[in-house]
């Protein structure tokens, strides 16, 4: 219950005040709670645990660990 | 898919271990106390691949596992009775209590339903007013919102026939107890990225300043565990004990505040019964005052309930990782995830079902570790 992936939020609607998504994990879509991420926008990826949202994936932060493993591995490969 | 792919990349994977290999200079034992990242690191190899001196061992962190026994057989006499429409998530069913399982149960014709959210649970709840609904809440922080959500949305709309049977931990506590015990091997962790993309990370500044032990919040996939453990071996060798963030794409330092602040305002904290490990102080949460009512355990009148555990088990070692699952005398012959006999064995998260399923052998494990591989 614990391995929360990253899904795309494909749809959002107000459920009698509770608000809710429609999230697509790599083709398999889920209905998924988002009243812990009310910022969330379609398109937005977000991390989700047993029907919740609980964090919004930053587009920009994961592009820029990415950027720093790899030029990480290059200073890696100069050097040698 | 984006975030996935990218961050199971194997020529990053292996720049990552060899910059392991060249940073570890002395021998250091590092714990990942998610169950979730057990398992990515023991199903890729990543223990294998690191260099000889440096051990990773495996945490309390999953939240079938820590779920006391006591608590199984409360959930199996609530199921049991004939009003009860019993809903849990998949993993819980399979939990081995004193005498049955919920799968058992279920074969003998009592109303237990997985569901895939709490909310689920609600919505049956609202669909069959003549029924009780129970949702057994489970888990650690990051289960907690959603369950809070849940008891929030059923008050909201004033349902008598909805509660829940309550077994939440803390990790903070968890990791303490670790590092008080008298033969404390853990020298670092890799904290789970997320409880703190709830919680976020200021619970952890003081048990690193206390116990000098690096604190890195780490995501899930091959690449995250890489760099969590990287991460964590420099300032290993250089002498510092601070808490970093590896997950920064998904966990800020105040965590999710509005899911904090659900969870503050449904539970209160308690001491907690772990699975084999035994009870932790201010390690649990329990329902508010204002919310009491909706406790099956009151409700169903089994609060009273004490189980004992297997006497072949050693859960309470494979948690606390003072002892590996091929340790264990029952492992792959009288217990396995068919024929669980201890909890770690039967969710997908556990650290012996992690073993069996990656196929390590009973008996010391032999483990085969590769030079570093340089590119010159
Ligand atoms: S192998 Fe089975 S009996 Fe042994 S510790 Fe693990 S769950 Fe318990």
């Amino acid at each position: 219950m614990c391995l929360g992936i990253p899904g795309r939020i494909v749809a959002t609607v107000d459920v009698a005040g509770l608000l809710m998504g429609t999230v697509d994990f790599d083709g398999l879509t889920r209905e998924v709670c988002l009243a812990y991420v009310p910022d969330a926008r379609v398109g937005n990826y977000v991390i989700v645990h047993v029907g919740f949202a609980i964090s919004l994936v930053d587009e920009a932060e994961a592009h820029r660990t990415l950027e720093m493993l790899r030029s990480m591995g290059a200073s890696l490969e100069a050097e040698l | 898919m984006r975030y996935l792919d990218e961050y199971r990349d194997p020529a990053l994977a292996r720049r990552l271990l060899d910059e392991i290999h060249t940073t570890a200079i002395r021998p250091w034992t590092l714990m990942e106390v998610c169950g979730g990242q057990t398992h990515t690191i023991v199903r890729q190899g990543i223990d294998t691949l690191l260099p000889a001196g440096l051990r990773m061992i495996h945490g309390p962190g999953c939240p079938v596992c820590v779920t006391p026994l006591e608590l199984i057989d409360k959930a199996l006499a609530v199921a049991a009775r004939p009003e009860v429409v019993f809903t849990s998530y998949g993993d819980m069913l399979r939990v081995p209590g004193t005498g049955t399982d919920l799968l058992a149960l279920r074969a003998r014709s009592c109303d237990v339903r997985v569901v895939y959210s709490p909310l689920d649970a609600v919505r049956l709840a609202e669909r069959h007013p003549d029924r009780q609904v129970v949702f057994f809440a489970v888990g650690f922080e990051t289960t907690a919102p959603a369950n809070a959500m849940a008891v929030l949305r059923a008050h909201q709309l004033r349902l008598p026939n909805f509660s829940v049977l309550v077994s939440h931990v803390l990790v903070p506590p968890a990791m303490t107890a670790l590092l008080d015990a008298p033969d404390r091997r853990v020298q670092g962790f890799l904290a789970a990225g997320h409880v703190c993309a709830v919680m976020g990370w200021t619970e952890y500044e003081p048990i690193a300043h206390r116990y000098q032990v690096p604190v890195v919040v780490t995501g899930f996939e091959p690449l995250d565990l890489l760099e969590g453990v990287l991460m964590a071996v420099r300032q290993l060798e250089a002498g510092h004990a601070r808490v970093e963030n590896q997950y920064a794409r998904a966990v800020h330092r105040d965590g999710n505040v509005r899911a904090r602040e659900a969870i503050r305002r449904v539970f209160r904290v308690c001491d907690r019964a772990w699975r084999g490990i035994g009870t932790i102080p201010d390690s649990g949460l329990a329902l508010a005052d204002e919310f009491a009512r909706y406790d099956a355990e009151t409700r169903f009148d089994v609060a009273g309930l004490t189980a004992r555990e297997h006497p072949a088990c050693i859960a309470g070692d494979i948690l606390t990782g003072a002892r590996e699952p091929t340790d264990c005398t029952a492992y792959g012959a009288a217990c396995t995830p068919r024929t669980p006999l201890g909890a770690p064995m039967v969710s997908t998260e556990g650290t012996c079902a992690a073993y069996h399923s990656a196929g390590r052998a009973a008996g010391p494990f032999p483990v085969v570790l590769p030079a570093p591989v340089r590119s010159s």
